[in-house]
């Protein structure tokens, strides 16, 4: 399949994207190679120019929202935030949607399961406080609170679930994103529940079963690292809490 | 329980390192050293250190192995969680059973 005949003579960009749920197919397309592309871009041109009926997800085109992540070429990525240079030295691409969870339709995959290993790792901030009362003072500069900063900016892309061979080998791991939640939550002075959330993380198909290669680090795309919150985790299980 | 199964491996991984280098220092040195089978007895019948370091080899050996075991296969298999278990229960029984019976053997009951 092409595009009019007008960029007849441009360069082409072959494009093979999954179509379909998990018994689905490859389909193969071809749209103009551009100077500037993102892997977004091109699976828009292909949805409005070529597959009408192609799904896919995205909100806001600039890397915030993270709503956009497949896995392009093997690896997950922010196709929002992806060139296509980056990642196409042989010129052609191949678009899947996210590793280790149920696929919908096409690029779009069910997320509920993610969102449930945050629930696992006793994720829900608990608060200790009234609104009556002063609001806590947290020192910036503590060990803890800079533990948590470290991984608060998360936003739940699911880039780093799906890149993290354990979850797809067992089920029952929480996985790096939701042990990363509980990670900031455990040092955050104002959390009620820091024990309990501790014992979450550290349950069955909790940071026990993480390897600590960091896939999970190497693919987020805003470089949090999953990994080291998860080595926080394990160290508290001999040396105990975090002091907050 | 899989903060402890995760401590009690860690630590005994801690043990094992200096028990295993000390184990394969002495395979050399008797191989290198010519000693028989009944040289090697003579020396380690009665010993009370020798049956300690080799009696805590075989607990470390018999609790870390079989907690690494039971991660590879909820890993790689879809047994269910309390199979794993009563699988690698079982092997660090074992493990222990016969360690201890070599130890036994080498340093001998009761000198
Ligand atoms: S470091 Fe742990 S959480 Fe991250 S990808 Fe590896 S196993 Fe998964
Ligand atoms: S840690 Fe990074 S990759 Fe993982 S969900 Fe959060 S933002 Fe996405
Ligand atoms: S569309 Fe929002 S991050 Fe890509």
């Amino acid at each position: 399949m092409s595009l009019d005949e007008s960029i007849s003579h441009q360069s082409l960009l072959k494009v093979k994207v999954w179509r379909g749920k998990e018994d689905g197919q490859w389909m193969n397309y071809e749209v103009p190679a551009r100077e500037n592309q993102t892997v977004l871009d091109v699976v828009s041109e292909i949805q409005r120019k070529l597959e009408p009926g192609l799904a896919y997800r995205y909100a806001c085109r600039v890397g915030v929202c993270g709503s956009c992540a497949m896995t392009v070429n093997g690896k997950p990525r922010w196709t929002c935030r992806t060139h296509v240079k980056k990642v196409s030295g042989t010129g052609e691409l191949t678009i899947e949607p996210l590793r280790n969870l149920p696929r919908i339709k096409d690029l779009v995959c069910d997320l509920a399961p993610f969102i449930d290993t945050w629930q696992k790792a006793g994720a829900p901030f608990s608060g200790i406080q009234t609104r009556h009362q002063e609001p806590a003072k947290v020192d910036p500069g503590s060990k803890a609170r800079k533990a948590a900063d470290a991984g608060l900016q998360c936003i739940n892309c699911a880039v780093c679930y799906s890149a993290c061979d354990v979850v797809s080998w067992d089920k029952d791991y929480i996985g790096p994103a939701g042990l990363n939640r509980a990670w900031t939550l455990i040092n955050d002075a104002r959390h009620g529940k820091r024990a309990e959330t501790f014992n979450k993380a550290f349950g069955e198909g909790g940071c026990g079963s993480c390897h600590s290669q960091g896939n999970c680090t190497r693919h987020c795309p805003i470089g949090l690292s999953p990994s080291e919150s998860i080595t926080g985790l394990k160290k508290s299980a001999l040396f105990g809490l975090p002091k907050v | 329980m899989e903060r402890y199964l995760f401590l009690a491996q860690r630590l005994t991984a801690m043990v094992l390192g200096p028990l295993v280098l000390i184990h394969l220092g002495l395979i050399l040195y008797a191989v290198e050293g010519g000693l028989t089978a009944s040289k090697i007895l003579s020396r380690t019948r009665g010993s009370v250190g020798w049956g300690a370091f080799y009696g805590l080899f075989v607990i470390m050996a018999a609790i870390h192995g079989p907690i690494g075991l039971r991660n590879v296969l909820n890993e790689w298999t879809s047994l269910p969680k309390t199979a794993t278990l009563i699988i690698t229960l079982g092997l660090g029984l074992l493990l222990l059973i016969l360690g201890a019976r070599s130890v036994v053997a080498v340093v001998g009951l009761g000198g």
